[in-house]
């Protein structure tokens, strides 16, 4: 009984960590789509690009010589968000800005063009097979019975605790700031904002580069996480994520963080009663399930029609 | 002339097509002025409005704002150089809450970027506070300082539309350009209006240029009056000649 409950608590922590980076890539999504209404499918790429540079750092810190972990990890994470949003930065000048103003198709393409630019740029230039960091934070504490032990790992509470910080901070950005307010502004009548005499241009880059940093933050936490990383892992990352957004309602910046926790839960709770093989589906037809239900998703709002 | 000329619109042309839906319209706009332009139902009012906010270029025509052409220029560069327009739909952000639209209509005004917001800087505090107190002053001058933090969807018309003047003026603009502020509006509320306009010609010397179909706002508080029919002139001059133009009144009426 008390084994099975503590099996229980574990899938939740293990559903919380995979959860709460879903979420944080998540952000991204919905942040584009509210503003411009449309889906940034390179996002997956600029995550594995956080989880790249990550790697890079970690190991020609370590090479220098540099032992103290939380030295390594800063700069890790610095120069992560340095360089995914840049690249953020740059995805919405080349694939989106241009096309701005032309059929919803044509720039979709040209991010599906960027993301698979992005995903062989990364191969080329690192090779295309799993590259590894030794594991940089071990240990945890467990609680239980002899039988089952369930574990709480120090990586994993370092996942919560800043993704806690990330949602705080954007939260608190989002409704407090200038620009907040500007990106809200400008999400909820582009035009108007413009006439308004805001900078609608800067507006959107602002939102891919926060976008990008927060994809930069769960490149690092889940490349410290799993220890390996490939060329390919934006793809799948970014469709769960993508998923976690429409879930939770695209364009809901609260919707996504809801949305990561949920299919973060679902995933664990899924391999750990059913099988691992069916997490996927399952996590899918709850989307089917949500939308049928809930068109908007969890948190959307109804699309309104403008007169 | 002892007034300077803000807005000289001359021979204005809007084609759609083989729609022609604005021909041949001129305007005058001083300083200091209330002017209206009046006219039936799709008489092509707004599509003069829009002409002059740059929501449409003109096929023809020269409209001058403080001497300088604009009508080839954007609407948001035109709003940045003074002229700032209402809708006849109000077109406010309604997720916002009241005073956060003030805010946000402020945004230019303070050259700040992304870093700034985020360290705090005391140049970005200090023109926030700028901009919270230019807010709260107009809040205070269309009586809505009661409902400052509620979303701007949720409050009643007559608000939303004082609320959408407020926004207009925290830009301090130099010419108002409003589309039909008084539709929708009941008597008490009218009377509100007339006297706010009133007030932002003579206490803010800003001038208006209205689109109005409440004639006795329009007679009240116009310095002069522009009648449109069918997309062309009909008649202009001060509210007296136009009452007593028989060309107008057989626009409005129909043959009697």
């Amino acid at each position: 009984m008390l084994e099975a409950f503590l099996y229980f608590i574990q899938q939740i922590l293990n559903g919380l960590t995979i959860g709460s980076t879903y979420a944080l890539i998540a952000i991204g999504y919905t942040m584009v789509y509210g503003i411009i209404g449309m889906i940034n499918f390179a996002h997956g790429e600029v995550y594995m690009i956080g989880t790249y540079v990550s790697f890079v750092v970690i190991a020609g810190l370590t090479m220098l010589g540099i032992e103290y972990v939380p030295i390594i990890i800063l700069a890790a994470l610095t120069i992560a968000i340095i360089v995914s949003s840049s690249f953020g930065w740059a995805i919405e000048r080349t694939a989106y800005r241009p096309l701005r103003g032309a059929n919803r198709l044509i720039p979709l393409i040209s991010a599906i063009g960027m993301s698979i630019f992005l995903q062989n740029f990364v191969v080329n230039a690192q090779g295309a097979r799993d590259v590894a960091i030794p594991p940089m934070i071990s240990g945890g504490w467990t609680f239980g019975t002899e039988n089952f032990q369930a574990s709480l790992s120090y990586m994993q509470l370092i996942i919560f605790i800043a993704t806690f910080i990330c949602m705080s901070a954007l939260t608190l950005f989002i409704s407090k700031s200038r620009m907040g307010r500007a990106c809200r502004a400008v999400a909820e009548d582009i035009k108007m904002a413009n006439l308004l005499g805001i900078n609608t241009n800067r507006v959107i880059s602002a939102t891919f580069v926060i976008g990008a940093s927060l994809a930069a933050v769960a490149g690092l936490l889940l490349g410290l996480y799993y220890g390996v990383a490939n060329p390919h892992i934006g793809f799948i990352a970014g469709l769960k994520a993508f998923t976690a957004a429409v879930l939770g309602g695209i364009g809901s910046i609260p919707g996504a963080m809801l949305g990561g926790i949920i299919l973060g839960l679902t995933e664990s709770l899924t391999a750990a009663y059913i099988s691992s093989e069916w997490k996927d589906a399952v996590s899918f037809s709850l989307l089917v399930l949500i939308l049928l239900f809930k068109p908007t998703g969890l948190l959307g709002k109804q699309e309104v029609e403008k007169v | 002339m002892t007034n300077k000329t803000l807005l000289n619109v001359s021979d204005l042309r809007m084609q759609f097509g083989g729609l022609v839906a604005v021909n041949g319209v001129n305007l005058r706009v001083e300083e200091g002025q209330i002017v209206s332009i009046i006219g039936p139902n799709g008489a092509g009012k707004t599509t003069v409005f829009n002409c002059l906010s740059g929501f449409y270029t003109p096929t023809s025509g020269v409209v001058e704002f403080m001497g300088e052409e604009i009508q080839k220029l954007p609407d948001f560069k035109i709003s940045l150089k003074g002229m700032v327009r209402t809708f006849q739909h109000v077109r406010l952000f309604n997720e916002m809450t009241v005073v956060e639209n003030l805010l946000v209509a402020q945004h230019r005004h303070s050259n700040t970027n992304l870093l700034s917001g985020l360290f705090n800087t005391p140049a970005y505090k200090k023109s926030e506070e700028r901009a919270m107190h230019r807010a709260r002053y107009w809040l205070d001058k269309v009586g809505l300082t009661d409902v400052a933090n509620r979303e701007a969807g949720n409050l009643s018309y007559g608000q939303q539309r004082r609320l959408e003047i407020a926004r207009c003026m925290v830009t301090e603009p130099k010419l108002l350009l409003l589309d039909e502020p008084a539709a929708g509006l009941n008597p008490k509320e009218t009377k509100d209006l007339d006297n706010l306009i009133v007030s932002l010609k003579e206490d803010y010397h800003v001038s208006v240029l209205l689109i109005e179909h409440d004639m006795n706002l329009v007679m009240g508080i116009s310095d002069n009056i522009y009648v449109i029919n069918q997309g062309t002139p009909l008649a202009s001059g001060t509210p007296e000649e136009i009452k007593g133009n028989p060309d107008v009144i057989k626009a409005y009426l129909g043959e009697v």
